[in-house]
């Protein structure tokens, strides 16, 4: 017998007996978070809707604990499994309290009247997800973030052992997005729950996943750690970026960079030179960026958005031949930009001093 | 609270049934007070005149008017929870006029072979043209997205149908023709009390088959994907949907023609009396809805231009088609907010 909690085995997925992706495989633990990524149109929700059993799978097979999902009665897997899916509801004069507790279906009996029992589930549903203020609020009056809100507590209230939900921050502002992450996280951590979900914030992706699996096209790319997933440029290529930047290691993005012979010189450090790169990128501007050293907070988007940056490496010091090359640049650009006041010079590294003063010298510098 | 609504919804029914009732025995071409009507119905004796108006003719054709209404709504309930369509109806999908066609066929091709009909063949018939019907708006709906197309398209299926009935009925020869063509434009007249108790039967099953359904029909109203992960089995439900819905329009249809707008004004207009939509309450409140809104209309159908007797449908229409229009609008401006 194998260990792995919920398994998928030869997966061959598709619509009407055309096989889309072929040979999905991953292995979980119970209490994992996996996470789908990949481009639009790869198949992310294919892919969950067979899990969920909403499309019968062409080949290979989903295993649960043991069990094949596709031999368990609807009842039985509606207990182990429930789903946050993109599809629009409008369930008619139904308040959200409602609204989630139709997750208690497979629990009540014949005419599915709750017990008092299955109402504090529901009650419990709501204030984990802090919906308390829409309980009472008809539903379809609700906008699209808080719909999605009721839709997780619905889910969550059905009691699932396996959570599946289909890009479900899309709808959210920055703060219910971290919210709704948070509270899966949590249901993950203490609960043992097994959440898999598709998203499109990479960085969020990051963050929360145990494993991620890659999805691109007709296969799987990719099933890994976050670590084994964004690292170098395999998102740029999953993803077939052509124009803009995602930097696995912070997780920022950065538009096109101009192209062209630099005009501005930027001396910039410890983070306060982005905005200068971005403004520059957002006027047109072609500029270069130095000296760096690689674990700058500036350099990720110094490397993205200039023509060209005079890098150091990490912990290394500052050589002849980069001074060299600043000065270079300093003499070919027309204005020089640095964000250090004069009164930060004195504290500065030897070389980042002997640049600036240059500039200086040469009646090209300009304090941010 | 609201099961405080709820009550007052039910309680308002079933008044309002017992009143139309009443006035439907006691009202038409000759008055007869309440009390001589009780006196008949109890003692099943008086006035021998009053007695056959009332045993033979009014009651049977209320009873006829409460059961089919009550049929009818359900069959509208049962559509538009199918469609996730809320003015779809037996009606507007041209299912009633389906059924009408295939049992004008059958009625035509029997008067000419001097055969006595009986109930059970009129369901029948009316049953194939319905489903026959019902599979054209159901693969209709796969090719159609937008929901008022959908209904266009039922509706000119209907206005097919009928003129090929009109046509039939036109040239049958035949001296009960006066019937067929009273039958064909819906009404409620001519009811024998064997009619009737066929079609409590068929009505009656298929009305407690629906409210058997309430839990799976609050799990489909969340849209089927969500059904399905809840543990239904969409397909077969949706086969019994098509079925129950299928046998209730028939068996109107069959017994009293088609009869337009009950469908959907009374689901509706129940919803908004009861405040909720939750099955296991608005389908026994349906039913009640059906038969008094049939009861009141077939009153006004009687009595309001007597002796001339205008048809159900045009009644129906009357106060069933300013719904529709209201639920049009109401959508609109739902969906623009």
């Amino acid at each position: 017998m194998r260990e792995d909690y919920f398994y998928t085995e030869g997966l061959t997925v598709g619509y009407q007996g055309v096989p889309l992706i072929r040979e999905i495989a991953f292995q979980l633990k119970k209490g994992e978070i996996l996470t789908l990524i990949g481009p639009n149109g790869a198949g992310k929700t294919t892919i969950l809707k067979s899990l969920i059993r909403q499309l019968k799978p062409l080949a290979g097979v989903v295993v649960l604990e043991g069990q094949k999902t596709g031999e368990m009665s609807g009842r039985d897997f509606a207990r182990k499994l429930s789903v946050v899916l993109t599809e629009r509801v409008r369930p008619e004069m139904m308040t959200c309290k409602e609204v989630v507790a139709t997750g208690r279906y497979p629990y009540t009996g014949k005419f599915g009247v709750l017990s008092k029992e299955d109402w504090k589930i529901v009650d419990e549903a709501v204030r984990l997800v802090h919906i308390e203020d829409l309980a009472e609020r008809d539903f379809t009056k609700t906008s699209d973030g808080q719909k999605q809100r009721v839709m997780l507590a619905r889910a969550l209230c059905q009691q699932p052992d396996i959570l599946v939900l289909d890009e479900p921050t899309s709808f959210l502002d920055i703060r219910y997005k971290l919210e709704f992450l948070s509270i899966i996280q949590e249901m993950a951590r203490n609960d043992r729950l097994t959440v898999i979900l598709s998203l499109h914030e990479l960085d969020l992706a990051e963050r929360i996943s145990d494993k991620v699996l890659c999805v691109r096209g007709d296969r799987i790319d990719r099933f890994g750690t976050p670590e084994e997933i964004f690292c170098g440029d395999y998102i740029s290529e999953l993803y077939g970026m052509t124009a803009g930047h995602y930097d696995a290691g912070t997780g920022e993005l950065e538009l096109q960079p101009v192209s062209g012979a630099p005009k501005v010189f930027v001396i910039a450090g410890g983070g306060r030179g982005k905005a200068v790169f971005r403004r520059l990128q957002r006027q047109g501007m072609p500029f270069a960026a130095g000296i760096l050293w690689e674990n700058d907070l500036d350099y990720p988007s110094a490397k993205a958005l200039a023509v060209q940056t005079v890098a150091v490496r990490t912990f290394s010091a500052v050589d002849a031949e980069h001074i060299e090359k600043a000065k270079g640049l300093i003499d070919s650009c027309e204005i020089v930009l640095t964000v250090f006041g004069r009164t930060e010079w004195a504290k500065l590294p030897d070389g980042l001093k002997e640049i600036l003063a240059y500039a200086e010298e040469k009646g090209k510098l300009t304090e941010q | 609270m609201k099961s405080r609504r709820y009550g007052a919804a039910f309680a308002i029914l079933a008044a309002l049934l017992l009143i139309l009732l009443a006035m439907n025995l006691c009202i038409g071409s000759v008055n007869i007070p309440l009390s001589e009507i009780l006196h008949i119905l109890m003692k099943n004796s008086g006035s021998d005149t009053y007695t056959d108006i009332v045993m033979n003719i009014r009651f049977p054709r209320a009873l006829a008017a409460a059961v089919l209404g009550g049929g009818l709504a359900l069959a509208g309930y049962l559509l538009q929870t199918f469609f996730h369509n809320p003015i779809a109806g037996p009606f507007t999908l041209g299912i009633s006029s389906g059924a009408k066609l295939v049992v004008a066929l059958v009625m035509v091709a029997s008067l000419g072979n001097a055969l006595r009909l009986s109930s059970w063949v009129m369901i029948a018939a009316a049953f194939v043209g319905a489903m026959i019907c019902m599979g054209f708006v159901i693969l209709m709906s796969s090719v159609i997205e937008q929901m008022a197309m959908l209904i266009v398209s039922g509706v000119m299926i209907g206005y097919i149908c009928s003129a090929v009935t009109d046509f039939i009925v036109t040239f049958a020869e035949d001296a009960d023709i006066v019937n067929l063509h009273n039958w064909s434009k819906g009404s409620f007249s001519g009811m024998t009390w064997e009619n009737v108790k066929v079609m409590v039967l068929v009505t009656g099953i298929a009305s407690i088959g629906v409210f058997l359904l309430s839990k799976p029909i609050s799990a489909y109203e969340m849209g089927e994907a969500y059904a399905a992960n809840m543990g239904l089995n969409v397909k077969s439900f949706r086969v019994l949907l098509v079925l129950l819905s299928s046998v209730l329009a028939a068996c109107v249809t069959a017994f009293a023609g088609p009869v337009s707008f009950v469908g959907i004004a009374v689901p509706h207009l129940v919803k908004w009396l009861l405040g909720t939509a939750r099955p296991i309450l608005l389908i026994p409140a349906c039913f009640l809805g059906g038969s008094v809104f049939c009861l009141f209309c077939d009153l006004l159908a009687r009595t309001m231009f007597s002796p001339t007797e205008l048809s159900i449908s045009t009644v129906t229409a009357v106060f069933g088609a300013p719904v529709v229009i209201y639920i049009m609008i109401h959508r609109r401006r739902e969906k623009a907010a």
